[in-house]
């Protein structure tokens, strides 16, 4: 049986935080799951796919993140408590369904998980999803540690069957990627199948409807703000002086400044756990006790300036700062050391944290950014368009491990914006440039938000060529599944789609299917696309090694070898491919057997073809 | 309860965040307080990989620079990149095996001398433990235990409040029995060169 499928109420046991919120979802009874996975909340459908079928509930990979919403909703609204997962830009993706979802309600427990990721580990942007919480009027609640991923996993379900409303509950990276202690609780029977009873005056979203439902999603924002007063996730710490608010991950930093510093008899500490709606009367009764309020919370000032409206709206006077005047930013994440020092400066109290060694003398040391692992097919198909496109065509790239050939040598990304982005904005640099552009987009990326983009580009008799490079997995976050991939080995029964047919499908009528690996053949492919006038598609089809080596599907072949005689030192290999096997030593250029998977695209492009393999 | 705070460096595939994830269920095992953090993603892509074990009555998961008690390096140059989480009263662990990042390899970079970077991370911390660790492996009769022999050598340090036999139990739990032997050794060869070194 699967570590989280124990019915064993009480056994503790250490947990990914993401892990934790999966067990929450399986003691919650979940008949449903869905996701789009993304840093740093792909652990939790990866975690449900090791164990749904044990377990006897639905999941899937969906195509994107508005489709797994609306999966969830599905489920939801027919009485199955349903819970659905993804980062923040994942919920600008699903926002449009989940507006909505707040007009419709539920009638089943339904859990949206909102992964934020400050300080950007592995994102494109840092918004404060606190915001959607905001925008569509649904309830918020945010754990602090592992324990708690569980247990508000669990009481995201209840509030959400008491409301009839989805529950957002929001974590960051720390959180998600923390490994604390979690102690079991009883599992409910799992309810896999309800009944969808029609109510179409009710769910059906037409303008006279949705006067209504709004009018309804207002009484239970009411209903909801009642049930943040007596949440046992807000509470009010302590009786002294100075008062400390904080939500999230920060108030573990909060927790430990207060003990690091002694000062525990003189704070009062609020702690927001049930953070949307604010429970403004206890709120009120915590400013009216302390005499000043110092904010602790990551990205924007959404506590600080709401607790401020409600001083203001009662009345009470007292200083309450957070971001800004040398306290707190607005950037990235925080840590225990600045939120103590922070805490120590505003309340004035001295502050015993070690001092760092001085680094003054430390040399400058090598960069060492994540790269394009060695084999990996992308660096091979980036060499054959830039052979042909030269530097200076647009290369607008998407997310995904290709995203890491912005970096030099290869330097084949000019601009990302977001998940389908690179097709979009070709049409657009196209239409208002003379330049010749090509565009990258993962074959994840694409089924996800390149279709609606690439139809826009063939309607529109937009000029460039679109390479999907076609790994056959979801690379980056962790090789989950897509729509193209056959996933009969991994035990699933699901349709495999040919993205080949799918883009002549939309009517692209320049379609060619590379191995990129076969680099004479991937610039002959390259050249055929840029004298084609309009749009022109080129998948570069080859597994992600690392993905092939996991399901043993990895050719043999032998290491490739630098023979010294021949080589005349063009460096070609190492400048143009800059492939984590090869370094220089003493001048000479060297490939690490333990590095090398037998690619062969360096030996390809060798002009004096000194690279050849190892013998035995 | 003394808080104790260890951080672990390396690059991806040298196996640290399974080695701070063991020390971490030792502590659950043993009753003792801890919480670990990690940072996914880009561990496969040939990236710095750190994690941090707070173990004790705090509950932040992360370790702050200058706060660290135990810095675990896994590369050389890692431990001195990562020197910022260190104080004078730090304990410094290191394995001494170079690898030089691609970036050395197209002239982006200089790798800097071991022997230099060892002294200027001795005279700066209360002690330094340098260990050939990929030798000490390979001598395990695996070389992927490196993450063992560290391992090792931070239970032999005495930073963190649990003893061999509990780490022992714990890796045995979690490794395969084909590795177990060999992993188990390059355990001990840490626990061994933390007390000489």
């Amino acid at each position: 049986m699967h570590k989280l499928l124990e019915d064993s109420p009480g056994k503790e046991m250490l947990l990914l935080g993401n892990e934790a919120i999966a067990r929450g979802a399986i003691e919650a009874g979940i008949g449903l799951a869905s996701c789009y996975p993304g840093t740093p909340s792909s652990e939790i459908p990866d975690t449900f796919f090791t164990l749904y079928q044990e377990a006897g509930f639905y999941f899937e990979y969906s195509t994107n993140e508005k489709v797994a919403l609306e999966v969830a909703a599905g489920a939801a609204v027919s009485g199955v408590r349903s819970i659905v997962t993804m980062k923040h830009v994942g919920m600008n993706v699903a926002s449009d369904a989940l507006m909505t979802m707040a007009y419709l309600g539920v009638n089943a427990g339904m859990v949206v998980i909102n992964a934020d990721d400050p300080y950007l580990f592995s994102s494109q942007n840092e918004q404060d999803n606190r915001y959607y919480a905001r925008l569509s009027g649904l309830p918020m609640i945010e754990p602090v540690n592992a324990q708690e991923m569980k247990d508000m996993t669990i009481a995201a379900f209840d509030i959400s069957e008491q409301l009839k409303l989805p529950v957002i509950l929001r974590t960051t990276t720390r959180l998600n990627h923390l490994r604390g202690a979690v102690k079991f609780g009883p599992k409910r029977e799992i309810k896999a199948k309800g009944f969808f009873k029609k109510d179409p005056f009710h769910y059906v979203a037409i303008p006279a409807v949705s006067r209504k439902l709004h009018k309804l999603l207002l009484e239970k924002y009411n209903q909801a703000w009642e049930l943040s007063e007596d949440s046992e996730y807000n509470q009010i710490i302590g009786n002294g002086p100075w008062g400390i608010v904080t939500n999230g991950v920060s108030m573990n930093y909060v927790q430990d400044a207060v003990k690091d510093l002694g000062i525990g008899e003189k704070v009062t500490i609020l702690r927001l756990g049930f953070s949307h709606p604010m429970p403004e009367r206890m709120i009120e009764k915590f400013l009216s006790s302390v005499e000043n309020v110092l904010v602790v919370e990551e990205l924007e000032p959404v506590m600080e300036n709401e607790i401020r409206s409600i001083a203001q709206s009662e009345g009470i006077g007292i200083p309450i700062k957070g971001k800004g005047d040398g306290l707190f930013p607005r950037l990235y994440e925080y840590d225990p050391g600045m939120v103590r020092k922070t805490i120590a400066s505003y309340f004035g109290v001295s502050d015993a944290t070690p001092v760092m060694v001085d680094m003054s003398e430390v040399p400058e040391l090598p960069g060492r950014p994540p790269n394009l692992c060695a084999g990996c097919p992308h660096r091979a198909m980036y060499y054959a368009i830039k052979q042909v496109y030269g530097p200076e065509a647009i290369y607008p790239s998407d997310i995904g491990c290709y995203t890491l050939g912005v970096l030099p040598p290869l330097s084949m990304a000019d601009i990302v914006i977001c998940m389908g982005g690179s097709v979009g904005s070709s049409c657009g640099f196209t239409a208002a440039t003379d330049q010749k552009v090509v565009a990258f987009i993962g074959d994840s990326t694409f089924f996800h938000a390149g279709i609606p983009a690439l139809v826009n580009a063939v309607h529109n008799n937009h000029d460039f060529t679109l390479v999907i490079l076609d790994n056959g997995t979801t690379a980056m976050t962790g090789h989950q599944p897509h729509p193209g991939v056959d996933t009969t080995p991994m035990g699933v029964d699901t349709k495999t789609l040919s993205i080949e047919s799918l883009v002549r499908g939309l009517g692209v009528e320049h379609v060619e299917v590379v191995n990129p690996l076969q680099v004479k053949k991937a610039i002959a492919a390259a050249r055929a696309a840029k004298e084609f006038e309009g749009i022109s598609v080129i998948i570069s089809k080859e597994l992600c090694p690392l993905f092939a080596r996991a399901i043993k599907k990895a050719k043999k072949a032998r290491p490739f070898y630098v023979n010294q005689d021949k080589c005349k030192k063009h460096m070609d290999c190492i400048n143009l491919l800059a492939c984590p096997a090869m370094y220089i030593e003493n001048g000479r250029t060297m490939i690490d057997e333990s590095l090398c998977i037998g690619c062969t695209v360096c030996a390809q492009i060798c002009p004096e073809n000194a690279i050849t393999p190892l013998k035995k | 309860m003394e808080t104790k705070r260890i951080v672990f460096v390396g690059v991806g595939g040298q196996g640290n965040i399974l080695a701070s994830r063991l020390v971490g269920e030792a502590c659950v095992a043993a009753g003792i307080p801890a919480v670990v953090s990690e940072i996914h993603g880009m561990a496969q892509r040939g990236g710095i990989v750190e994690t941090d074990v707070v173990v004790g009555d705090a509950t932040s998961p992360i370790v702050s620079s200058g706060e660290a008690d135990g810095l675990i390096g896994f590369e050389p140059s890692e431990t001195l990149r990562a020197l910022n989480k260190c104080n004078e009263n730090t304990v410094v662990i290191t394995n001494v095996q170079p690898l030089p990042p691609f970036t050395v390899a197209i002239g982006q970079g200089s790798y800097p001398d071991i022997d230099e970077a060892l002294d200027l991370i001795r005279a700066r911390v209360r002690s330094l433990i340098s260990l050939d660790g990929n030798e000490l492996a390979e001598k395990a009769g695996n070389p992927l235990s490196l993450n063992m022999v560290m391992l090792g050598a931070l239970v032999g340090s005495k930073v963190i409040p649990l003893d061999e036999g509990a780490l022992k139990e714990t890796i045995a739990k979690s490794t395969k029995q084909a590795f177990l032997e060999s992993n188990l050794k390059a355990f001990d060869f840490g626990v061994s060169a933390s007390r000489v070194g």
